[in-house]
């Protein structure tokens, strides 16, 4: 690789060959920077206490939907409100397998994703009819009653008091604490993260993006509108699935109050945040919705410790924080943080000549 | 040899207006078949029937000894029949290259796996195809552009974009809309070279569409004229120029 001045802005890269201009990270310099942040990522647990870690975990599961859920609404444009009960289906497929049953982790885990692919690709099939508003109802519907399954199965599922789940083992080694729990889920949201990006720069991801953006000249091309739909419900469903399971077992718990319709709007707000049809949007979005609510109560009790009271005005305001947030994002940046943030770099990209 | 494409009695309502009215043409492999007529003859929804976006209300369509008329029009697009729209269809957000490969879907078979995990023969399969569809870039002079989002393009520019998104499914026969409307002369120039150079190299059958007799005249090698959707008349470019219901039918109009 040829030197380069540090001192010397990138003028752009040219690329001699497809492969090069295929890949995608195109920068040298990119390919460093990736590593860097994986090696941040590896070593995190080591530089900070264990509640960050815990928020890190949270963050991971978060990314794994949200991604799943960006592959549905923001890269096919099929709108889903069933996302949280998706992740339900996989949770409990998991769960099932592992505390009655007894099977491995490493089994239940991948099955949670297939089960929760099938009931999602199976509550996807009206998408070849149904389209905006009447779609999203569709998909309520699968929530409410894959919820009502839950809390009405009790003989597999325990109702509504939920589940306890053991935690998984690897080679002897128990991973009950957040720091073993936070190398599981770096290795499977980075999976994620990858396979996303592959699909989207291969067939079958630009087919979902043909029929998400002119349905008609998509057909015209040879795909298969209906099969496409049908799979970005199950992929989606599939990578929800996995989030539920991974979360299920590293709380321990499952009851039907952690996969409600809230959950499912959480994830939505979280794409629309960080931008639709983008896999960095989803990470973003995911960072962002699950930091909010711890920032906005550590804000509350530091304001709650001067002003005696406040506290609880303050997190009873953020519902409200939150909706805003997401009306101003509607507004003023439909793309979201993923379009911000490479606003911004362009911006530094250019300096000091940005006008 | 029989012709490639027979359309037999093919008629299309939308409520009380009748689109096409049992229109029979034969379309011969290799030629390049004009469709003219005034605006609302039936021109687009002729092309529709064929690509399989409108169902016809009666009639057959068989394409190379087999019967289309029910097929999806995915379907149609896999036993090779191209397109491109009166109104430009591009994926306006995607760059050129990824509507060109989009248009290479029935050409490859990676799946959802192989693409995701982009190991082996999904990512030969890319780059191979890549490879194809730059010889579409440098046949359609478009290098300067690959990368650019197709929504960014002048007009101009977008045509022939589409023009080599359905080329890039290799068709056998290719249904053209209108490809040079609101071109300039240059433009118009240029598009007609690029019809006559992929009917030479390729041998693809075209149906055209096109207002500009001049056009019409210079690129078809037959015509066949569509008025308030029955077909007026057929013929070389010459004999349709001398008809007298052609003449008619279009200083009717004006
Ligand atoms: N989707 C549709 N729904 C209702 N009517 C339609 C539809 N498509 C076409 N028509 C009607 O069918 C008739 C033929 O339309 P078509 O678009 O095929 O004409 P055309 O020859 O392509 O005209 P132009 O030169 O303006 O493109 C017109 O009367 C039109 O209004
Ligand atoms: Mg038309």
């Amino acid at each position: 690789m040829r030197p380069r001045n540090p001192f010397v802005m990138d003028c752009g890269v040219f690329t001699t060959n497809y492969r090069e201009d295929m890949a995608i990270i195109h920068h040298p310099g990119a390919k460093l920077k990736v590593l860097a942040v994986i090696a941040f990522f590896l070593v995190f647990p080591f530089m900070v206490g264990p509640y960050y870690v815990s928020v890190a975990n949270l963050i991971g599961i978060a990314i794994i939907g949200a991604i799943g859920l960006n592959i549905l609404v923001g890269f096919t444009g099929q709108i889903s409100i069933g996302h949280g009960a998706f992740m339900g289906v996989g949770a409990y497929a998991a769960g099932i397998l592992t505390a009655t049953l007894g099977l491995s982790f490493w089994i239940a885990l991948p099955v949670g994703g297939l089960v929760a692919a099938l009931i999602g690709g199976l509550f996807g099939v009206p998408s070849l009819r149904l389209k905006g508003l009447y779609l999203a109802i569709a998909t309520l519907a699968a929530q409410v009653i894959i919820e009502f399954v839950i809390v009405h199965w009790p003989a597999l599922t325990r109702g509504p008091a939920g589940m306890v789940l053991p935690a998984p083992t690897i080679g002897g080694i128990t991973l009950d604490d957040d720091t073993s729990f936070y190398y599981l889920i770096l290795i499977i949201t980075l999976a994620a993260i990858v396979f996303a990006l592959n699909l989207f720069r291969t067939r079958t991801g630009r087919a979902f993006m043909a029929v998400r953006d002119r349905d008609l000249a998509a057909a015209v091309m040879g795909i298969n509108i209906f099969k496409y739909k049908v799979t970005a419900f199950a992929v989606s469903s599939f990578y929800a699935g996995v989030a539920g399971a991974l979360w299920g077992h590293y709380l321990g718990v499952i009851s039907p109050e952690h996969f409600t319709i809230h959950v499912s709007i959480l994830y939505l707000a979280m794409i629309i945040v960080g931008g639709l049809g983008s896999v960095m949007g989803a990470i973003y979005g995911a960072c962002f919705m699950t930091l909010l609510p711890i920032v906005l109560r550590e804000l509350a009790d530091a304001f709650g410790r001067s002003f005696g009271g406040l506290t609880h005005v303050m997190l009873s305001m953020q519902e409200a924080v939150f909706g805003l947030l997401i009306i101003l994002f509607l507004i003023f940046e439909p793309d979201g943080l993923a379009k911000m943030w490479r606003n911004v770099k362009n911006y530094f990209k250019l300096w000091p000549f940005s006008y | 040899m029989a012709p490639q494409l027979v359309i037999d009695g093919l008629t299309l309502h939308f409520g009380g207006v009748t689109a096409l009215a049992g229109i029979y043409q034969e379309v011969n492999r290799g030629e390049i078949l004009a469709v003219i007529g005034p605006n609302g003859a039936g021109k687009t929804s002729l092309l529709n029937c064929i690509s399989g976006l409108y169902r016809p209300s009666g009639g057959r369509i068989v394409f190379e000894d087999r019967e289309i008329t029910r097929l999806p029009p995915h379907r149609r697009a896999e036993l090779g029949i191209g397109r491109t729209f009166q109104n430009i269809e591009l994926f306006k957000h995607m760059t050129v290259l990824e509507n060109l490969m989009l248009g290479r879907h029935v050409r490859m078979s990676s799946g959802l796996f192989s693409g995701g995990l982009y190991w082996g023969r999904a990512r030969r399969e890319e780059e191979q195809h890549r490879r194809r569809i730059e010889e579409i870039i440098d046949f359609l002079e478009i290098e300067g552009i690959r990368h650019k989002a197709v929504g960014t393009l002048a007009y101009g520019l977008q045509k022939r974009v589409e023009l080599g998104r359905a080329l890039a499914l290799e068709p056998q026969l290719l249904l053209l809309d209108e490809p040079m409307a609101g071109m300039n002369l240059e433009e118009k120039e240029d598009m007609a070279r690029f019809i006559l150079d992929v009917a030479e190299e390729w041998g693809t059958t075209m149906i055209l569409i096109e207002h500009d007799m001049g056009v019409v005249m210079d690129i078809s090698d037959r015509v066949t004229v569509l008025d308030f959707g029955r077909k007026l008349a057929e013929g070389t470019p010459e004999e349709i120029q001398r008809n007298p219901l052609v003449i008619k039918a279009y200083l009717g109009k004006h």
